[in-house]
């Protein structure tokens, strides 16, 4: 079985800028896929050239086995792509923008389908309405009828919920998961890293432009040594010696880090030692914003 | 429908749903030049021997209206795309670079030909025209207006922003329009101009499309056309070549 999505050796540049530095990623059939990085890691560079909407300098990709350049029918074909701005055609209702997107992949008769995306993203009441009439929200979910009116295999969403309320948000993830279950890859960008967490099941880290993180969600959740001790004191000010632990405070609530269990006793013996009492603890597991944060700063430099 | 016969329709809709300011308004323009200048010109020596000022200038201003519209739609319909970002749209589905070229050039023949059109039958309320060579001026027309289209869509292709294109369209394809014999013809120039005159493109389409209307010409018609046909098959294979290598759309 191809995989649904195989990159390898990826190399991009924009002048001065090298945007991907040999990118080698896998994307199995049916996976739920997360691609994390900040901004300018490369992500919606990496998207565009599976799209085809750019082209990579070197190296090769190919979507269900299809390269992107030279089988780009076949590839297009494949692949939906829900681009992160939230763009559309001025010109025309809903409808007829669907109906558009279905024909430039040469479908013909579409329209029950049409209705069904239509009816998942809520769009129904809205089918004739111009898209300049349209609120932001009811645009990106166009957006993402328009990436599903050729029913690919493989679906990307490039960071969807920017900038879209909570409302919706809920009601597309719901949607996708469905899509995913129904066998549909798919490959996420977000910056919401409780999203990727819920959602995917493997992620990626990038920065810029290369992979500094490939593993399960779980995996990384817990390949991370840390745990947080979050303590509120009294009494006297956190010891100079437990500085370095610190992730942030407020006032005379501090999270500080730890690597195991077995830590947790010696830094309460200093925080004893400094004469401070400890009003409330809590331990707390590390989330995956704990986990890019530390990735990102180990691939410093 | 296919690909190539969507994105043709889509073109058409686009302008089709603002006819009235890419088809009414030019044919306006157009017929005010018409107004304006037959009447400052009146009593100027006739043209071809007895061709009156006013008939020889509506062929001129018809192949102006048809070279110029097909031009701006589609550069317009590009640039547009290309600012608003929805440009994607055609840009993800399996096109190939024949499909988006020849969607865009057709597109633009049936705006140039439909604003053309509109021209000549109002100004036949004003003008007596003779129609010595009917499929000359179609084949003029046909011609120059996909040589247009592809100028238009190198326009768009290679334009960042709106002003670019307004710039392509001020700076190269109104100069070339204006002095390819619209108003006058170049044996009227001095020997200099008239010789450089036939190194403008433009010329041949409209010195060809008025010996349809009048059987009178500057050039042999069959020899415009030659040259008109070689413009367009060499505009259009380097277009063709920029598509496929994704110059500036796919970067």
């Amino acid at each position: 079985m191809n995989p649904a999505i195989q990159i390898q050796q990826v190399y991009k540049r924009f002048g001065t800028v090298q945007a991907l530095c040999g990118i080698d990623l896998q994307v199995e059939q049916g996976e739920f896929f997360g691609l994390l990085g900040p901004n300018g890691a490369g992500k919606t560079t990496l998207i565009n050239i599976l799209a085809g909407l750019a082209r990579a300098d070197s190296g090769s990709v190919r979507v269900l086995g299809h390269d992107v350049v030279t089988e780009y029918r076949e590839s297009r074909r494949a692949l939906g792509v829900v681009p992160q701005e939230l763009v559309f055609d001025p010109f025309f209702s809903v409808r007829e923008t669907l109906r558009i997107q279905s024909g430039y992949f040469g479908l013909k008769r579409n329209d029950a389908w049409i209705d069904e995306v239509m009816h998942h993203l809520d769009l129904t009441g809205k089918a004739d309405a111009n898209m300049r009439s349209l609120s932001g929200g009811m645009k990106r979910r166009v957006l993402v009828a328009q990436a599903l009116v050729h029913k690919p295999p493989v679906i990307v969403l490039d960071e969807p919920t920017a900038g879209v309320d909570v409302e919706l948000r809920q009601g597309l993830w719901e949607f996708v998961r469905g899509l995913n279950r129904d066998g549909h890859t798919i490959v996420l960008t977000t910056h919401y890293l409780e999203e990727a967490e819920a959602l995917c099941a493997r992620i990626a880290m990038l920065k810029q432009g290369r992979v500094v993180a490939l593993d399960t969600t779980s995996n990384l959740m817990n390949r991370r040594d840390s745990l947080y001790l979050r303590l509120r004191l009294s009494g006297a000010a956190l010891p100079a010696a437990l500085a370095e632990r610190v992730r942030d405070s407020h006032d005379a609530t501090h999270t500080l880090r730890v690597r195991s269990y077995a830590e947790v006793e010696g830094v309460l013996a200093q925080v004893r030692e400094a004469g401070a009492q400890i009003e409330e603890l809590e331990l707390l597991q590390p989330d995956l914003e704990d986990v890019f944060v530390q990735i990102m700063k180990d691939a410093k430099g | 429908m296919s690909g190539f016969g969507t994105l043709l329709y889509k073109e058409l809709l686009r302008f089709w749903k603002v006819a009235f300011q890419t088809v009414a308004a030019p044919v306006l323009t157009t017929l005010l030049y018409l107004l304006i200048f037959s009447h400052v010109m009146q009593g100027r020596a006739p043209v071809y021997g007895e061709v009156p000022y006013a008939a020889f200038l509506v062929p001129g201003l018809v192949m102006m209206a048809v070279l110029q519209n097909a031009f701006a739609n589609s550069s317009s319909s590009l640039i547009q795309s290309k600012v608003t970002g929805n440009i994607i749209f055609v840009l993800l589905p399996p096109l190939s670079s024949w499909d988006f070229f020849a969607a865009y050039v057709l597109a633009s023949v049936v705006r140039g030909m439909a604003v053309g059109a509109g021209v000549l039958l109002v100004s036949l309320a004003f003008v007596t025209l003779s129609f010595e060579h009917p499929l000359w001026i179609i084949a003029f027309a046909l011609t120059g207006s996909a040589i247009l289209g592809t100028l238009g869509l190198v326009a768009g292709i290679w334009a960042e922003k709106f002003d670019q294109v307004a710039a392509f369209q001020s700076f190269l394809i109104m100069p070339l329009t204006f002095l390819s014999g619209v108003f006058y013809s170049i044996h009227s120039l001095p020997a200099f101009w008239q010789g450089l005159s036939r190194f403008n493109p433009f010329f041949y389409m409209i010195d060809g499309f008025r010996y349809g209307f009048f059987g009178v010409s500057d050039i042999n018609p069959a020899l415009s056309l030659a040259i008109a046909l070689a413009n367009l098959l060499v505009f259009a294979a380097a277009t063709l070549a920029l598509l496929k290598r994704g110059y500036k759309l796919r970067h």
